[in-house]
């Protein structure tokens, strides 16, 4: 434990640190956390026999430390690529990166070696994935499981050290150290994504992708987890990506918000800006449209008419236009620039000029 | 008030394992009335599932009755419940596996008319073929692709399209929106109440997510380990949650909102127990903030505490 507190003030130290000289530049000076990770202009595409996908088409992001992002989109909108893309671990034969930085603590994770890159995966970003049920080996403990990236990043500690390292991690998951010897079969789903999130904790990361950890749980269960990862983000003071396509996720834990369709952010902003906000991207109006509200009744649901585009064969201009009510002509032919209110930025024509910003409504 | 159209009583499912009887649906006693949809909501493994396949005799009952237009359909023989599948439908949860990989859009929604001779020629086949898709939104171009050229929604429509085929009065939706995005859901969801409101259909929604079961039910089941715990009219049940579990379920929701009063609070500890040999009692005691001593020791039965709200609970009896 006391390992973790000596990494606890170091991570706290270095932020006072270095929070002068950003305080003193950022735009908000009540973030103290100095930016972690930082992606520019990133291209993703995937080749295969048949097609050409444009996965990721021109991200940036940025994220603070302590901070959590919510990347929000739906099936196939280039979240889990973003996430494997700063994890390097998008599939070799057939995804690449063609354009893009991807800096993580000033270093491009695209240019580092593979070498380098197995120091970074696990011990400064970790990942843990939506489902609980495959992302474990079956045939190994659990607290071998736990204990192998501690052995493998700290080449210095001994096996007994890390076997009682990872029953530690267990009990802050909520788990009793009693059951370290048994196999993931013998736990529930809560239970697994618990062990994952050990797992993924144990190296005290500084910046977690979480891809949907929730996604797989009951509510209950859900609820249970998501306050666990607030807990020990708070704890380790660590930054986190969470990936989801729930609002109320989003609401609940997330400090910022980046809306994604077809591989691009189309609407950034604090979740102040995201959900009490004017002025929005008119695919989140109908994200929020389409989900059932539990506090009022709503007789009939507004949902976005037609489907997500194909990424092999993405439309001209604003991706978003073939389903949009406000297209206009020239949303078919360019792609609209940002337009940045302070912290909220929307990628929209209906906003890029004065005259039609009455008709953007929520 | 109108007779119910479908009706448990006592109705129970017992699975055998090496370890014991293990209790899926334990003496459930739900009605829905016509064109009125039942919403089931409950965890995974509360037996909400096993339940809906239990109704429609896709699986053998332990013991109960069920009651379809007044008449005990347990009793049916081979014969007749064949005839009642013409009348009693479901809609799987995974559009992609409730399809037969091998067979185009159309033999799938042609194959309940043919079985059941609906058809007299291939004209007529097509023609009803053609006039499922229209009514759940296929558009015509689909008619020979085959489900894994499709995305979720489509392939549900098809789901849809295949339970609407034989004009059922009573269908099991066995969430049918769960694996689709939320946009796609809503369409989905539209596209249920409008057919619900135009041919009158009767829906028992199985589902774990409590906003959609909100939004499509006029009453509410609540399901723990196989028992049904609460049921209300919707709002009802929404505005008076009675049973500790109702509310924990109720608290667990993250609500797309920031004000402090939507908060996530109170998560409520513990997972669910073994559903093989619970003990007697209430199934939610260990994990109760509320639980006496009484609570444990025998059955406690549903009880009537305002009109149409049941709870079966120590805390209001």
């Amino acid at each position: 434990m006391s390992d973790q507190m000596n990494m606890e003030n170091k991570i706290v130290q270095e932020n006072l640190t270095d929070a002068q000289p950003a305080g003193a530049s950022a735009p908000q000076p009540e973030e103290a956390g100095k930016e972690l990770l930082r992606i520019e202009d990133l291209h993703v595409i995937y080749k295969t026999d048949e097609a050409l996908v444009k996965a990721v088409n021109g991200l940036n992001l940025s994220v603070r430390t302590g901070e959590t992002l919510a990347l929000v989109g739906e099936t196939g909108a280039g979240k889990t690529t973003t996430a494997l893309s700063i994890m390097r671990l998008l599939p070799q034969r057939t995804g690449s990166i063609p354009s893009g930085k991807v800096i993580f603590e000033g270093e491009d994770i695209r240019n580092v070696s593979d070498q380098r890159m197995r120091q970074i995966r696990g011990k400064d970003i970790s990942m843990i994935f939506q489902d609980p049920m495959s992302s474990l080996n079956p045939v190994l403990t659990i607290e071998d499981q736990i204990s192998e990236p501690l052995l493998f990043h700290n080449s210095s500690m001994k096996k007994s050290d890390a076997l009682e390292r990872a029953r530690e991690l267990l009990e802050m998951v909520g788990i009793s150290r009693e059951r370290s010897r048994e196999y993931p079969h013998q736990f529930s789903g809560g239970m697994k994504q618990r062990i994952i999130i050990a797992i993924a904790l144990a190296c005290e990361p500084k910046l977690m992708l979480a891809d949907e950890p929730t996604t797989a749980l009951d509510v209950t269960i859900q609820a249970q987890v998501l306050k666990l990862m607030k807990d020990l983000q708070d704890k380790m003071h660590m930054a986190m990506i969470m990936i989801t396509h729930d609002l109320g996720i989003v609401a609940q834990t997330c400090d910022k918000v980046a809306i994604m369709y077809a591989g691009k952010i189309i609407e950034s902003g604090t979740v102040e800006d995201i959900f009490n906000g004017e002025k929005h991207h008119p695919y989140t109006t109908g994200l929020f449209g389409s989900i059932p509200e539990i506090r009022k009744k709503t007789r009939r649901l507004h949902p976005i008419d037609g489907l997500m585009p194909d990424p092999s064969c993405l439309p001209e201009g604003c991706a978003f236009h073939p389903r949009c009510p406000y297209a206009q002509e020239r949303c078919r032919q360019t792609m609209p620039e940002p337009v940045v209110n302070d912290t909220h930025v929307v990628l929209c024509h209906l906003f890029s000029d004065k005259e039609n910003e009455t008709e953007g409504k929520k | 008030m109108t007779a119910p159209l479908i009706e448990t009583k006592d109705l129970v499912k017992y699975f055998d394992t090496p370890r014991g009887p293990l209790h899926a649906v334990d003496h459930v006693n739900i009605s829905i009335r016509k064109g009125e949809t039942l919403g089931v909501v409950g965890e995974s493994g509360c037996g909400k599932s096993t339940m809906g396949r239990t109704i429609l005799k896709l699986l053998p009952a332990t013991s109960g009755e069920v009651y379809f237009h007044g008449e005990n359909i347990l009793l049916y023989n081979k014969q007749q419940t064949y005839g009642l599948r013409e009348k009693m439908q479901i809609i799987f949860q995974d559009p992609h596996a409730s399809l037969n990989p091998r067979m185009t859009v159309s033999e799938i929604i042609a194959e309940p008319l043919l079985v059941n001779r609906r058809a007299k020629s291939k004209d007529e086949l097509e023609e009803r073929v053609f006039q499922l898709m229209e009514t759940v939104g296929l558009a015509e171009r689909f008619v020979n692709t085959y489900p894994h050229e499709l995305d979720g929604g489509r392939r549900q429509r098809i789901g849809i399209a295949r339970a609407l085929a034989l004009g059922p009065e009573f269908i099991v939706c066995d969430e049918p929106v769960s694996a689709l995005d939320v946009s796609i859901q809503a369409q989905i969801l539209n596209l249920m109440m409008d057919l619900q409101e135009a041919e009158g259909y009767t829906y028992m929604f199985i589902t774990h997510d409590l906003s959609v079961v909100k939004h499509i039910s006029n009453e509410i089941a609540v399901m723990y380990l196989g028992q049904c715990v609460e049921q209300a009219p919707s709002d009802e049940l929404f505005e008076n949650p009675l049973h500790p579990y109702t509310q924990a379920l109720l608290n667990a929701i993250p609500i797309p909102s920031l004000r402090p009063e939507d908060r996530l609070h109170d998560v409520i500890k513990g997972e669910v127990s073994d559903p093989i040999a619970p003990k007697p009692g209430c199934r939610f005691a260990n994990r109760c903030p509320f639980a006496k001593p009484e609570c444990t020791g025998e059955v406690i039965p549903l009880k009537e505490v305002s009109e149409g709200h049941f709870i079966s609970c120590r805390l209001h009896s």
